[in-house]
């Protein structure tokens, strides 16, 4: 479980340039959730993630990660650390080794793990975000934009942490490679019941077709969070901080302005789709 | 840390010392540095002090931009500065005996030590006020007026100034850059903090390369947008800013020239 | 107006051997058009733009800009200066530390009066609207606001067209909102010619025309009702539709049959709304 406390922080504190980044975030997000973070750029997203790796320490307040305070130092500071995988924007820029295998095998080798342990975690990782044997021995330079991406997460995913978070992961792809990454989230959360995944987007569509849950940030505080359900049901709220709801939701909210009976939970073309056809007397479900 | 670096930082304003023409701000930072160098009467100092207090507030630029700016070249200062005390010979002022080894510090090294210290720490604020204060086009510009003369000679002197814009415009880029590339090996067990020398230079490779591939994907970027621009080089560009010699140059001209003149006179006229 | 008459381009890969990036490509770009190319990533889209403004030049085949053939090398510079270009990463096209510079870069390259430089400077802000901003440092804009600056700078050219290699690509949606909405003042009000690489389908939807790329060919080409409605072919060439569109054909399976040329939430309202009349609810 990942828990937050009062969180604050401030960037340049004590100079002309101090800035709220985060204020009081109170977060509790548990094992096995499928969170999206929503919100504008500048919202505090960015700065909230690199939290849950310590990469940045609170101003004020805690942040817990399966009970382990980023605020201390040794062994628990490691053991949060050790817990949280965080895939960076565009990650595939941090990519350097000779050999997409290596690539993927500097997490593991940091980790101090030996190297039947490692090659077993190279091609399981590999393998979950869908690149094939023939790829491990190829230079990670010559690999098409989105097999990049992916080689990049796969070397987070081979840390095994127990949970995992991507800012942005789809950000700059063709809608193929958007859908690609979208289903190995999907498949993720499938596949590891207890796993926590996290992911920032800007595109409401993506969020309503994979997460289950959302946290929608403003102005360095969580402005509302639940289910997709409950967040994409206000598209009125959205609106009114600068967020679109996806577009079902605004059809559907168009209909019901139009004196169509549809119920609130419309937010995947899918399902408004079935909705819309159980109005016409169609078969609903295909 | 590479957010507080200060050399290359252009901060927009409109104080006098913005104003001024580029190139004159060049020669008399060249000059500037030339007499630091040449001075070590301590009146001079006094001078050379009062001097560049002045020049720190006429650019209106904060104080604790340039405080913060010392910082990181600290121990650079505090190296040099041990290094002069300990090793120039003279009269000790105190000594410890190590093994066959004496370790002392003489008058003559306290003064070299403090010397250039002060040197090395004036020599940072000038240099620094310059590029704070000219914008790094109008840097470019100072500089192919007075690289200008070397072009009848066929040195490329509009393109050494371009250069030099450029790689002036990236470093906030690149600095932005270098933190991101750092956190996210970071999260990936990479450590840049501990173990010996050879084990810290191993641990920049998964920096380094990225980095590396980066700048040359910019670089790639860059020229491929310049070109789409019809940059080809100096030969028949214009200027929308033209520089004109201002009565503000001149002033500045007046005012570095009786500065000149009284470090002189503090120099070889006052005799401690 | 751009027009390529059989365009093939090839790029020379490591081993010697060429690789066909575009293959007889043969499309005409109307003046005062609103464009969007839409394609997966190495569909040749991008090397196609790069050819409208003399960067790339033809293995086989012709393109004319403005009637000038890109070949020949005296045409260069009236090519570039015709059709502006605007990339896809903002701080990598960037040449100035101040934005009125940065405007100021292309007509300082064409040795054009000073007094010039500076009403164009002016008018070329203004017309992206980033004129109380020609003093900033661009580090300190927005993605959106970086690009419109860069849109502004090629502007400053007297270009009558423009081309833009996904130039929304890194930005949020507000940026990419931003960006779309100077294009489109540009195109009515200025009467530029906008071709928009892109591969974002609700920005293609606001063009005119949508053309579709695949391994170097124009597969589909049209209005973006008839482009969209093409959901299956779409998805084949690893595109998308707008979400609308593609609810449309949802629907189409579940029995309920609208317009599948709808592409807006009123157009779609509308298309239900009658749906709804003729059964009778």
């Amino acid at each position: 479980m990942i828990k937050t406390e009062d969180l604050c922080y401030t960037y340049g504190v004590g100079t002309p340039f101090e800035r709220h980044a985060l204020q009081n975030v109170n977060l509790e997000i548990p094992d096995g959730a499928l969170t999206a973070i929503i919100g504008h750029t500048g919202s505090g997203k960015s700065t909230l993630i690199q939290h849950f790796n310590a990469l940045i320490k609170p101003t004020s307040g805690r942040v817990l990660i399966d009970g382990a305070d980023i605020n201390a130092s040794g062994a628990e500071l490691k053991r949060a650390r050790r817990a949280v995988g965080l895939v960076f924007q565009y990650p595939e820029h941090q990519l350097f080794e000779e050999t997409v295998y290596r690539d993927i095998a500097f997490g593991p080798r940091n980790m101090g793990l030996n190297d039947e342990e490692i090659d077993s975690r190279v091609r399981n990782a590999a393998h979950l975000v869908g690149l094939g044997e023939k790829y491990l021995e190829r230079s990670p330079f010559e690999l098409s934009g989105g097999e990049k991406r992916r080689a990049a997460i796969a070397g987070v995913l081979a840390m095994e942490p127990k949970a995992l978070i991507l800012d942005e992961p789809t950000a700059g792809l063709d809608p193929k490679g958007r859908d690609d990454i979208l289903s190995i989230i999907k498949k993720l959360h499938e596949e590891n019941r207890d796993m926590i995944i996290l992911f920032v987007s800007h595109s409401m569509e993506d969020v309503a077709k994979t997460a289950e849950n959302v946290i929608v940030m403003n102005e360095g505080r969580v402005e509302f969070e639940g289910t997709v359900e409950t967040v994409f049901s206000n598209a009125e709220r959205l609106r009114k901080i600068g967020l679109d709801a996806p577009q079902m939701t605004l059809l559907a909210d168009a209909m019901r302005g139009a004196g169509f009976a549809l119920p609130d939970n419309i937010y995947t073309v899918e399902g408004a789709a079935d909705a819309i056809a159980r109005i016409f007397g169609g078969g609903g479900d295909v | 840390m590479f957010r507080d670096i200060i050399i290359g930082r252009y901060i927009p304003g409109a104080s006098a010392l913005h104003r001024i023409d580029p190139t004159v701000k060049i020669v008399f930072t060249i000059l500037y540095v030339a007499a630091l160098f040449m001075i070590d009467n301590p009146v001079s100092y006094l001078i050379f002090t009062a001097y560049t207090a002045a020049l720190v507030i006429m650019s209106n630029v904060p104080i604790r931009v340039i405080l913060k700016g010392i910082r990181p070249m600290l121990w650079i200062f505090i190296f040099t500065a041990v290094l002069n005390v300990f090793m120039t010979p003279g009269e000790a002022l105190w000594s410890l005996p190590i093994f066959s080894f004496t370790l002392k510090i003489t008058k003559e090294g306290a003064a070299a030590g403090a010397e250039i210290t002060i040197r090395l720490l004036y020599l940072l604020i000038g240099t620094s006020l310059l590029t704070l204060t000219t914008s790094p086009l109008q840097l470019t510009d100072g500089l192919e007026k007075l690289l200008s003369p070397l072009g009848k000679i066929k040195v490329p002197s509009q393109e050494i100034a371009m250069m030099m814009t450029i790689a002036i415009r990236f470093i906030p880029t690149l600095a932005e850059e270098t933190d991101k590339i750092m956190k996210a090996q970071t999260a990936r067990g990479a450590d840049f903090e501990t173990g010996n020398i050879i084990k810290r230079a191993k641990a920049m490779v998964p920096l380094l390369v990225p980095l590396f591939v980066s700048a040359f994907r910019r670089a790639d970027d860059l020229a491929t947008a310049m070109e789409a621009r019809c940059y080809t080089g100096g030969t028949k560009r214009t200027r929308m800013k033209e520089s004109r010699f201002t009565r503000l140059d001149a002033a500045a001209c007046v005012i570095f020239t009786v500065a000149c003149v009284l470090l002189f006179a503090a120099e070889y006229l006052i005799q401690i | 107006m751009i027009e390529t008459q059989n365009l093939s381009f090839a790029y020379r890969a490591d081993d010697g051997a060429r690789e066909n990036v575009l293959k007889e490509v043969n499309l005409k770009i109307e003046k005062g058009s609103f464009v969007a190319v839409l394609g997966r990533n190495g569909s040749g889209k991008s090397t196609l733009a790069k050819h409208f403004n003399a960067i790339l030049l033809p293995s086989g085949g012709k393109v004319y800009v403005n009637g000038m053939d890109t070949a020949d090398a005296d045409n260069t510079f009236r090519i570039r200066r015709a059709a502006g270009m605007v990339f896809q990463n903002p701080d990598n096209q960037m040449v100035a530390a101040a934005v009125e510079d940065e405007v100021a870069f292309a007509p300082e390259n064409l040795g054009v009066e000073p007094k010039e430089i500076r009403r164009r400077v002016d008018e070329c802000l203004k017309a992206v609207g980033m004129t109380e901003y020609a003093a900033a440092e661009p580090s300190k804009l927005s993605g959106g606001q970086k690009q419109r600056v860069a849109i502004a700078a090629v502007l400053a050219m007297n270009s009558e067209i423009l081309v833009l290699d996904e130039p929304t690509a890194m930005l949020d949606p507000k940026g990419r909102r931003e960006v779309i909405e100077t294009l489109k003042r540009l195109n009515r009000e200025k009467g530029i010619t906008v071709a928009l690489i892109t591969h974002f389908m609700d920005e293609a939807a606001e063009a005119e025309r949508v053309i579709v790329m695949d391994e170097g060919k124009v597969v589909l080409d049209g209005a973006p009702k008839n482009v969209f409605r093409e959901t299956e072919k779409l998805k084949s060439l690893g595109l998308d539709a707008p979400q609308i569109t593609l609810l449309a054909s949802e629907l189409a399976k579940r029995g309920v049959e609208i317009d599948k040329r709808v592409i807006t939430v009123e157009e779609c309202l509308a298309e239900l709304l009658k749906k709804a009349g003729e059964r009778g609810l």
